[in-house]
């Protein structure tokens, strides 16, 4: 996995409250076998009209949110569906971190697995985030801080298994294996 | 009494919860690194596995236990028969088709079991586990699939989890993971005639909200949920998801194992009294501790639907649509059911009826069905789908007569699996109409591009069927 240490950029806004999996990605784009291009089907029911042409008014298909690398999203992003093609889409798109006051379980533990940073911030923040779109921040991952334009510092947790894997790109799968011996022991208490 | 008695009295009794997750621990968590969890049982299907299966062949990794391994297809398989897998060109979609072989050429290369067209045991997932007895009290259950916590009912604990940790758990039978916190949910007294189990989850839901339960293992406590039926429990379980809950658990008790007992993956024999005398020590103490707690009175339970875009949005079947809060995702959601805040919501008039999914599909949520549409008929202009939960329930559900009973009220009855709840193999609901869905979720576009949903029991979703439009099954007779 790649490292993920500080990311810069504007930020985009979907200011809606409980964005489930299936507006982040589709059901009917989950017949894939492999995890490319799933960018093209992220938000597809808002992003295209019916035509399939893009819908100019959806805050990512606008000019200035090109580029940007940091969604801020209304509470409960991700809840509903385990699908990985949620996160699998966001970073396709381009998205390396997601802002939220809450994050489903699930999305959260799935976004950590791909690099994809989900940051959880006070509501106060959270608001001067909406209220000022495209806003230029910075994300460390290692200090657990967001720098905003002002100056300002926000503290954001992270715990420090994920954050480690994070910086340093580690792989968890790597890590569960050298759990071997242990797994060996334990089938063994208990067949 | 040692210093581990002590200091066990000091901290209070264990939950059903904490006991099965203390046994199940590898590695324990610390400060650094999160607990390394073993798990029984791990259910895969079609979608979330094909991209898990890859990166195996990749690393060259075996599957450490496919003895603990089961594998269905569902979510993207027809409802319209089909001979075996060479058949699928026929009806389903290149994509889905070939989804569903990968999974078949997977199971044969890694040695897993697969219940698949041949299989008199193929199903949604999380009906065949309980049906076939691998979901059993105390075990560690697992899916690609977020409604996995179904499982808890039988207080297993059972979680959904992405991609990346289905190839995890199938290359070391584990997964790391932090310690959940615990919600106690108590719902007591009488409940009310007309009220399911449907009704309940829904309730809680609408009082929870729908991330209430993030963080959290939910406990299903009271006389209202001892006195269930296991497919009854199911149906709570199953929908802990939509109130954000990691997952959702009831104690084991008689009824769970009077369910259990002789199915085909349940122990037999000594083993049988062996795994009893274990799954009896499961259940909460009476001085358990829980995070948070809440309490339902059981009495002031009435038939539940949804208005809006997510199971938290939900009212009576007799209730009006709440008013307009001014909120951005409240008036998205009403725009696009095409509501009105104020209206009543029996009454809107009705499409699709779809009556099925891992929520609602097993054998007496079609009698429950059946029961209401026994010597009627639905509403000319109502399409209505019954689709069983396993090719077993559905063999049940045609032994009893059902499947007639369906056809003559005019309803189409179908082979099992996902079908319209997801609409991934192409059982979907049309844009712009309604449908009324014993489903799990009634998120924009679940059902099909433009479909709007309204969640709701069985015997709701067929009296709506009847009178082509929402209605109260209280009021059908």
């Amino acid at each position: 996995m790649e490292k993920v240490t500080i990311i810069h950029s504007r930020t985009v806004i979907l200011p809606q409250a409980d964005i489930d999996t299936d507006q982040i990605l589709p059901a009917r784009f989950l017949t894939t076998t492999t995890r490319a291009g799933m960018g093209d089907a992220l938000f597809a029911d808002w992003r295209y009209d019916s035509a399939g042409g893009l819908n100019k008014d959806f805050p990512l298909n606008k000019p200035e949110a090109q580029g940007c690398r940091i969604l801020v999203a209304g509470n409960n992003f991700g809840c509903g569906s385990s699908r990985e093609h949620a996160p699998w889409g966001l970073v396709d798109f381009g998205f390396k971190a997601v802002i939220s006051t809450a994050f489903a379980d699930i999305f959260r533990n799935n976004a950590l697995k791909n690099g994809l940073v989900p940051i959880l911030v006070d509501e106060a923040t959270h608001q001067w985030l909406m209220d000022n779109p495209g806003a230029e921040i910075s994300v460390d991952v290692g200090k657990r801080q967001l720098l905003l334009p002002d100056g300002s510092v926000v503290d954001f947790p992270i715990d420090d298994f994920s954050r480690y894997c994070l910086i340093e790109g580690i792989d968890q799968l790597g890590y569960l294996l050298k759990q071997s011996d242990h797994i060996s022991h334990f089938e063994q208490q208990h067949s | 009494m040692g210093l581990a008695g002590i200091g066990g009295s000091l901290m209070g009794g264990k939950s059903l919860f904490q006991k099965v997750w203390e046994n199940h621990i590898v590695v324990p968590e610390t400060a650094d690194t999160p607990a390394v969890l073993y798990i029984d049982l791990h259910l895969i299907h079609e979608v979330t596995t094909p991209q898990a299966f890859s990166v195996l062949k990749e690393r060259e990794l075996e599957v450490r236990r496919p003895d603990r391994t089961l594998a269905t297809m569902d979510h993207s398989t027809p409802t319209v028969p089909v001979t075996g897998l060479e058949d699928l060109d026929r009806v389903s979609d290149p994509a889905a088709a070939a989804q569903i072989r990968a999974l078949a050429k997977n199971c044969r290369q890694f040695g897993i079991e697969l219940h698949g067209f041949d299989s008199e045991h193929r199903g949604i997932v999380h009906v065949i586990g309980p049906e076939l007895g691998a979901t059993q009290p105390g075990k560690t259950i697992v899916c690609g699939d977020s409604h996995t916590s179904t499982h808890g009912a039988f207080g297993a604990l059972s979680f959904g989890i992405g991609t990346t940790e289905v190839g995890h758990v199938l290359a070391t039978q584990c997964l790391l993971q932090r310690r959940p916190k615990t919600l106690a949910v108590n719902i007591s007294g009488a409940v009310p005639d007309g009220v399911t189990a449907k009704d309940i989850i829904l309730a809680i839901i609408g009082q929870v909200g729908v991330d209430g339960g993030v963080g959290h293992v939910i406990e299903y406590r009271g006389d209202a949920i001892t006195g269930l039926d296991m497919d009854q429990r199911m149906t709570v379980c199953n929908m802990s998801i939509e109130a954000g809950a990691r997952s959702g658990m009831i104690a084991p008790d008689d009824t769970t194992y009077e369910y259990l007992s002789g199915r085909p993956a349940a122990p037999a024999g000594a083993d049988w009294d062996a795994a009893l005398k274990h799954w009896q020590s499961l259940p909460s103490d009476l001085d358990a501790r829980f995070d948070k707690e809440i309490t339902i009175d059981a009495t002031m339970l009435q038939p539940m639907v949804t208005f809006g875009t997510n199971p938290g949005m939900v009212i009576p079947v007799s209730g009006v649509i709440p008013p307009d809060t001014g909120d951005i995702s409240f008036r998205q959601a009403l725009d696009y059911m095409g509501l009105q805040s104020g209206a009543p919501i029996a009454g809107t008039p009705v499409d699709v009826v779809f009556v099925g999914s891992c929520t609602n599909s097993r054998i007496s949520d079609l009698r429950q069905t059946a029961a209401i549409l026994k010597g009627r008929r639905i509403a000319p202009n109502v399409h209505m789908l019954v689709v069983p939960g396993s090719q077993s329930i559905k063999a049940q559900a045609e032994a009893e007569g059902l499947d007639k009973i369906f056809e003559a009220a005019g309803a189409q009855w179908r082979e099992s699996g996902c079908s319209m709840c997801l609409g991934m193999n192409g059982d979907t609901v049309p844009s712009g109409q309604l449908c009324v869905s014993t489903s799990n979720r009634n998120f924009e576009g679940r059902q099909g591009i433009g479909a709007r949903t309204i969640l709701a029991s069985p015997a709701t979703a067929a009296a709506s069927a009847i009178r082509g439009c929402v209605s109260d099954v209280n009021n059908i007779n």
